[in-house]
């Protein structure tokens, strides 16, 4: 539901950021892509640790004590900017008509949804797009390059890695020089996106045999899938290769 | 006399077997209104149905099972996701590597139905013409919030189009597996993958329980 306003705030890991990267498909394009497994799967593993500890029992409590209703408005308030960023990055990528429509829909919640708290442009059929800096190199013809865990901030790639200062500047931090108001409006941003992704996470507890590599392989096919517009083109490989083999072929030659 | 666990083991054949019925009488059927049918059924059942929503596990398998599995070429999935190793495999480890991914993926599958409240299914136009003997269709998943990405592979087949693979958000989950798989046999070989999903089907039936 709120993955692609995450891709606008790039924090944490689960199913946010992604890099489009050329190479995926065959066994071992993960390890092209991730060169730097080794120290990544620490990063990774410290990330969870904090998770687990801190991030996770608070956006639980967070979840359990907060009505939806406001959860949602919290949610909206911090996707209101983004759409602003969305409108700038689709007129980077060349996309002007998307990238009105990004206006129209920061029009229509400033007016008519409280100053973002409802998203009454949704309910009109103006959906959001959650472009960002990210997705603007990717179509600029900028590839994924290494796959990179940061601390804290999750999985992502040199590329992502580029855009992420921009991107962390786009947040409702920008209304206010108190310091204070900074800190809890960024602790707030963290904890009710957790609380978003307490279904997803708990859903790749049970899906992934090994959380590191799903959670890579999925980052990057779904920021690839991105930069196309949820439309990217097939990337050509060897995967149908054993499924074109004759049923119950154990007895074929293996190369 | 009948034990619970054969009568229950006959409904589901009774079920399998009545889908597949229905799967050859809409094998002229086209790729898009297949999907769109079997995704409203589903849905459907899932609202019309309490208990599912309340996460009774075994209601929704066998939920998906008689509506969704018939339709599904699971073979052909799970080669894929295996990969180059597949033809490695004998014809039982085979069966064994596709018997516990259908378990881990129904049973996620499961999980996120039991989440459907409000939605409905909207189809994307199509590319590709009608003679194509693999296609992609796509679809959202509209609720409240922002619509959720779900598209399909499927393959043309004498009992009419099969899924071989599903897109959720941008993922294709055949390929989100390959790496990992990939991995598993080169540390175990093709029974170190299959203990290591006999385990994770195991840990999340125990944690399914206490949800």
């Amino acid at each position: 539901m709120t993955l692609r306003r995450l891709s606008s705030v790039a924090l944490l890991g689960a199913a946010a950021l992604l890099a489009g990267c050329a190479t995926t498909g065959a066994p071992g394009a993960g390890v092209r892509a991730d060169p730097w497994e080794g120290w990544n799967r620490k990063v990774y593993a410290f990330n969870e640790g904090l998770d687990e500890a801190v991030v996770k029992p608070v956006a639980t409590a967070y979840r359990d004590a907060v009505p939806q209703l406001v959860r949602t408005g919290v949610t909206n308030v911090f996707a209101h900017l983004g759409d602003v960023w969305s409108a700038i990055n689709n007129m980077l990528q060349g996309k002007p008509g998307d990238g009105l429509r990004d206006v129209m829909r920061f029009g229509t919640n400033t007016i008519f949804g409280v100053a973002g708290l409802f998203d009454m442009a949704t309910e009109a059929g103006l959906e959001r797009q959650g472009e960002d800096f990210g997705q603007t190199l990717g179509v600029w013809g900028v590839g994924a390059g290494p796959y990179i865990v940061w601390p804290l901030l999750g999985p992502s790639s040199l590329r992502e890695s580029v855009a992420l200062p921009l991107e962390l500047q786009v947040s409702p931090t920008l209304y206010t020089d108190d310091r204070g108001a900074q800190v809890g409006i960024s602790v707030l941003q963290v904890v009710n996106t957790r609380a978003n992704l307490l279904g997803a996470t708990r859903m790749l507890d049970d899906i992934a045999l090994d959380k590191y590599s799903f959670v890579r392989d999925g980052y990057l096919q779904r920021r690839r899938s991105l930069v196309y517009d949820g439309d990217p083109p097939e990337v050509p490989d060897d995967k149908d290769d054993a499924a074109e083999a004759p049923s119950g072929s154990a007895s074929a030659p293996s190369k | 006399m009948l034990s619970r666990r054969t009568i229950a083991t006959g409904l589901a054949a009774l079920a399998l077997a009545l889908g597949t019925a229905g799967v050859q009488a809409q094998a002229g059927k086209a790729p898009d209104a297949l999907i769109k049918e079997v995704s409203t059924d589903v849905l459907d059942a899932v609202k019309a149905d309490k208990t599912i929503q309340t996460g009774d596990v075994g209601k929704i398998i066998a939920l998906v099972d008689a509506k969704v599995m018939p339709h599904v070429n699971f073979q052909r999935m799970t080669a894929s996701a295996v990969g180059r190793y597949w033809r490695q495999a004998t014809p039982d480890q085979q069966k064994r590597l596709q018997d516990e991914f259908k378990t881990l993926l129904v049973r996620t599958y499961s999980g996120a139905l039991a989440q459907v409240k409000d939605q409905t299914v909207q189809l994307k136009p199509m590319r590709g013409g009608a003679d194509d003997s693999e296609v992609v269709v796509r679809t959202e998943v509209r609720g409240k919030g922002d619509p959720i990405q779900l598209d399909y592979r499927l393959e043309k087949s004498p009992a009419g189009w099969k899924i071989y693979d599903v897109n959720v958000l941008g993922i294709w989950l055949v390929e989100n597996y390959r790496n990992s798989f990939a991995q598993e046999i080169s540390a175990g070989g093709i029974d170190g993958l299959i203990a290591k999903m006999v385990e994770r089907n195991k840990s999340a039936a125990a944690g399914g329980t206490k949800s």
